[in-house]
C-alpha cells in the first residue's frame, strides 16, 4: 500500500470514530437524562438537540466514513494497484466533513431538532440540511471512484474474476447511491424549500415516502461491510477457507436488487400508503432476508472448516476450536448472536400487521441498536483491528484489549436493548425527552429503563477503550505487516458466471423494481387534494 | 430457508385476507390548516359519538402537544372507529396494552377500527417525535362498561372524559 493511500484511509477512520466516541457520550447521556436514575425530568430542548446530533452522525456520518475508508482499502489491497483519483477522495471527504460540520453546528443552536429523520412539516435550519446534502454529495464522489477504480482494473484485466471484497464494495457504491435518492429528492425539493421560505406548504406524506425509499436500503449500506469482513477476511483470519466464493456474489446481488424496493415497510402505521403497496413490501422484505441467511450458512461453514482444520472434533468441537482470541473471530461470534435476536425482532417488524403491536415503541429502538450498534458497528472495530497493521505500520497493542473492548460492547449493547424490546412490548413510546414515572401505568417500565441506562454507560467505556487502542497501536514500535490478504474459497478454481461477474444488469433490476413498488406511491401526491400543510419551525424556548 | 420465508407470507396472506387484519390504510386527505372551521373535526364533534348503527365513533384531533379531548371513553365490546386529524406536525398513537397503533400525518385522516373487551383506563401516548414538547403528549382511554356509557347522549353529541 502507498503512504498516501494509507494516510487517505487512516483519516477516514480517525475520523469515523472521533465522531462515533462523541455520538456515544450523548447516547449515554440521553439513556441517563431519561431514566429513573436522573431523578427528575431531563431538559427536553438539549435532549431532543442530542437526539438530532446522535443520530445525524450515527447514521449519516459514521457508517458513510467506514463504507468509505473500508471501501478505499479493499480498492487497493485487493485490486494491488494505487487508488485512481486521488484528489477526488480527498475532495469527497472534506465536502463531507464541512457537510457534517455544518449540520453540527445548525444542531447545536438549538432551531434544527428534527431528529435525523427530518419529520416535516417540522422544519429546522436550512444549514442543516444543506449539512446533510453536503455528507450525501461528499460520499457520491467515493461512488463515482469505486466504479470506476472498477472499470479501469476491468480494461486491464478483462474476463478475470472480479475479487470478492470488490465486488461487494462496488454493490454497497452502487446501492448507496440509488439509496440516497430518496433523501436526496426530499432534502432539495421539499425540505430546503421550505426552510429557506420559497414554498409555503409541504406533503408530510411524500416527504415520509421519499424517505422510506433511503430508510431501509441505507440500512445494508451500512450492513455490506460487516458482510464483506465476513466474507473475505473472518474465514483467513480463523484459518480456514471460504466455503463458496459464488455465494457470496449471490447475496450481494440480491441485497443491491431487493433492498430497496421494501422502504414502506416502515410505513405500514401511516394513513398516507394504501393497504396494496404496504402488502407488496411486506412480501419483498421476506425476500431480503434470504441473502442474510445465505450468508449466515456461508459463514459457519467456513468457520467449521476453520475449526476443523485447527483439530475440532465432533458435532460442535469445532466450534471451541476456532480462535477466539483473536479479534476479528471474536467479533464475528458477538455478532452473530445479535443478528440472530435482532433478525428475529426483524422479521416480526416485516409482518404486515404484526408491527402494529410494536411500532415506534421502544422496541424498535431496541430492534435497530442491536442489528447495527450491535452486529454491525461491532464488525467496524474488527474491520479497524485487522486493518491497523497494515495501514499504521504499528501492531495492534493489543489483541487482549481489543477482546476485553468487543467484550464490553457486546455486554453493554445487550443490556441496552433487551429492555427496551421488553419495555416496547409494554407499549413505551419512542423519542421521549422523559417520563412520568410516578405514574402508575408507567412506573412497572423504571427499572428496565434504568438497567438499560446502565448498559449505556458499558457501551460509553467500551468506546473511550477502542479509541485507546487505536491511539496506543499507533504511537508503538514500528513493524511492517505484510500485504493485507483476503480467504481464499473452495470453490476458486471453478468459473464465475458472468452474471456474477458484472452488476450491470443488477443495478437496472433495482431500478426496474423501485418504478413498479415506488412509482404509485410517489405519483399519487401529485393528485391527491388538501394534502399539505405549512412549516412548523422549531423555535428555541418553546 | 426460501420455505421458511414462503411460510411467513402465507401466514401474512392468511391472517390479511381470512380475518380481515389490515394496518390503517385509507389515503383519506383533509386540509390540515382549517380543522376547527368546520365540517367532521370541529370541536363539537371531538369525543365519542354513537353511529346509527350502534358503533362507537371516536374523533380526535392531534396538535402540538395534546390529544384533543385528551381523555376519551368508549363503552367495552362494541366496535370503535378512531378516526384522527393532526393540525400541525406529524403525530401517532398508540394505546397501551391494545394492537391500536398507527400514524397521523397532516393532510390526511387516520382511521383505526377495533373493540375494546375489558373496562379499564389506558394510556394513549404520541408515538411520533412532534417537537420539543413531544414528551407531554400523553390523553387517557377509558373503557367502561356498556351500561355505564350515555348511549343516548352520544347519539346527539360527542362525549368525553376531558376537563375543559
Amino acid at each position: 500500500m502507498l503512504a498516501t493511500d494509507r494516510r487517505l484511509i487512516l483519516w477516514h477512520f480517525w475520523l469515523a470514530f472521533g465522531a462515533f466516541a462523541a455520538a456515544v457520550v450523548l447516547g449515554a447521556w440521553q439513556m441517563w437524562a431519561r431514566s429513573p436514575l436522573h431523578g427528575g425530568p431531563a431538559n427536553p430542548e438539549l435532549y431532543y438537540r442530542s437526539v438530532t446530533a446522535h443520530g445525524t452522525v450515527l447514521g449519516y456520518v459514521f457508517p458513510t466514513l467506514i463504507a468509505m475508508g473500508f471501501g478505499y482499502a479493499v480498492c487497493v489491497t485487493a485490486l494491488g494497484r494505487p487508488l485512481r483519483g486521488q484528489k477526488i477522495a480527498w475532495a469527497g471527504l472534506w465536502l463531507l466533513v464541512l457537510g457534517a460540520l455544518m449540520a453540527a453546528l445548525a444542531v447545536a443552536q438549538g432551531n434544527s431538532s428534527v431528529l435525523y429523520t427530518f419529520y416535516p412539516p417540522l422544519t429546522a435550519s436550512p444549514f442543516y440540511y444543506l449539512g446533510v446534502v453536503l455528507v450525501v454529495v461528499g460520499s457520491w464522489f467515493w461512488v463515482a471512484l469505486m466504479i470506476y477504480n472498477l472499470h479501469a482494473w476491468r480494461r486491464e484485466h478483462p474476463g478475470e474474476r472480479v475479487p470478492l471484497a470488490v465486488f461487494g464494495t462496488v454493490v454497497s457504491a452502487l446501492l448507496w447511491f440509488w439509496t440516497s435518492i430518496g433523501a436526496a429528492l426530499e432534502l432539495l425539493f421539499q425540505l430546503l424549500p421550505v426552510a429557506l421560505g420559497w414554498s409555503s406548504t409541504v406533503d408530510a406524506g411524500l416527504a415520509r415516502t421519499l424517505f422510506s425509499w433511503t430508510l431501509h436500503s441505507i440500512v445494508y449500506f451500512w450492513l455490506i461491510p460487516a458482510y464483506i469482513a465476513f466474507y473475505t477476511l473472518v474465514p483467513q483470519a480463523a484459518g480456514g477457507r471460504l466455503y463458496s466464493d459464488r455465494m457470496g456474489r449471490v447475496a450481494f446481488v440480491l441485497f443491491l436488487v431487493l433492498a430497496m424496493p421494501i422502504g414502506i415497510h416502515h410505513l405500514f402505521a401511516d394513513p398516507n400508503i394504501g393497504i396494496g403497496f404496504k402488502f407488496l413490501h411486506s412480501v419483498f422484505t421476506a425476500g431480503v432476508v434470504l441473502p442474510t441467511l445465505l450468508t449466515v450458512a456461508g459463514l459457519a461453514a467456513s468457520l467449521e472448516i476453520a475449526g476443523r482444520l485447527r483439530g475440532g472434533k465432533g458435532l460442535l468441537g469445532w466450534v471451541a476450536a476456532l480462535p477466539w482470541e483473536r479479534p476479528i473471530v471474536l467479533a464475528t461470534g458477538f455478532s452473530l448472536v445479535m443478528l440472530g435476536l435482532g433478525g428475529a425482532g426483524g422479521i416480526i417488524n416485516m409482518s404486515y400487521m404484526l408491527n402494529q403491536s410494536i411500532h415506534n415503541t421502544q422496541w424498535i429502538t431496541g430492534h435497530f441498536h442491536l442489528i447495527y450498534g450491535g452486529t454491525v458497528v461491532i464488525m467496524y472495530f474488527a474491520i479497524a483491528y485487522e486493518l491497523w497493521p497494515h495501514l499504521t505500520g504499528h501492531p495492534l497493542r493489543s489483541a487482549r484489549l481489543a477482546c476485553l473492548q468487543l467484550w464490553l460492547w457486546f455486554i453493554g449493547m445487550l443490556v441496552v436493548t433487551l429492555p427496551w424490546h421488553v419495555v416496547g412490548l409494554m407499549g413505551q413510546p419512542r423519542r421521549m425527552a422523559y417520563y412520568d414515572w410516578s405514574n402508575p401505568g408507567l412506573a412497572a417500565q423504571g427499572p428496565l429503563v434504568s438497567a438499560s441506562a446502565l448498559g449505556g454507560f458499558v457501551l460509553l467505556l467500551s468506546a473511550i477503550l477502542l479509541i485507546v487502542i487505536l491511539a496506543r497501536s499507533q504511537g508503538g514500535e514500528k513493524a511492517e505487516a505484510g500485504a493485507l490478504t483476503y480467504a481464499r474459497a473452495l470453490d476458486d478454481g471453478q468459473p464465475v458466471p458472468r452474471a456474477l461477474n458484472t452488476l450491470g444488469v443488477w443495478f437496472g433490476l433495482m431500478v426496474a423494481l423501485t418504478v413498479v413498488n415506488y412509482g404509485y406511491p410517489i405519483a399519487q401526491s401529485f393528485f391527491l387534494q388538501h394534502n399539505t400543510a405549512p412549516p412548523q419551525p422549531v423555535t428555541i424556548g418553546r | 430457508m426460501v420455505g421458511l420465508l414462503a411460510l411467513l407470507v402465507a401466514i401474512v396472506v392468511f391472517t390479511s385476507a381470512h380475518w380481515g387484519l389490515h394496518p390503517p390504510s385509507r389515503v383519506e386527505t383533509i386540509d390540515s390548516t382549517s380543522l376547527h372551521a368546520g365540517g367532521e373535526f370541529s370541536e363539537a364533534n371531538l369525543g365519542t359519538m354513537i353511529a346509527p348503527d350502534g358503533s362507537a365513533v371516536v374523533r380526535i384531533v392531534a396538535q402540538q402537544y395534546a390529544f384533543v379531548p385528551d381523555c376519551l371513553v368508549v363503552p367495552a365490546g362494541v366496535p370503535v372507529t378512531m378516526r384522527l386529524a393532526s393540525a400541525d406536525a406529524v403525530h401517532g398513537f398508540l394505546v397501551q396494552d391494545t394492537n391500536v397503533n398507527a400514524m397521523v400525518v397532516p393532510g390526511y385522516v387516520t382511521t383505526v377500527r377495533t373493540m375494546f373487551k375489558d373496562s379499564r383506563e389506558h394510556l394513549m401516548p404520541c408515538h411520533e417525535f412532534c417537537g420539543v414538547g413531544h414528551q407531554a403528549m400523553w390523553a387517557h382511554l377509558r373503557v367502561v362498561e356498556r351500561e355505564k356509557f350515555p348511549f343516548d347522549e352520544a347519539r346527539e353529541k360527542a362525549v368525553s372524559c376531558a376537563r375543559h
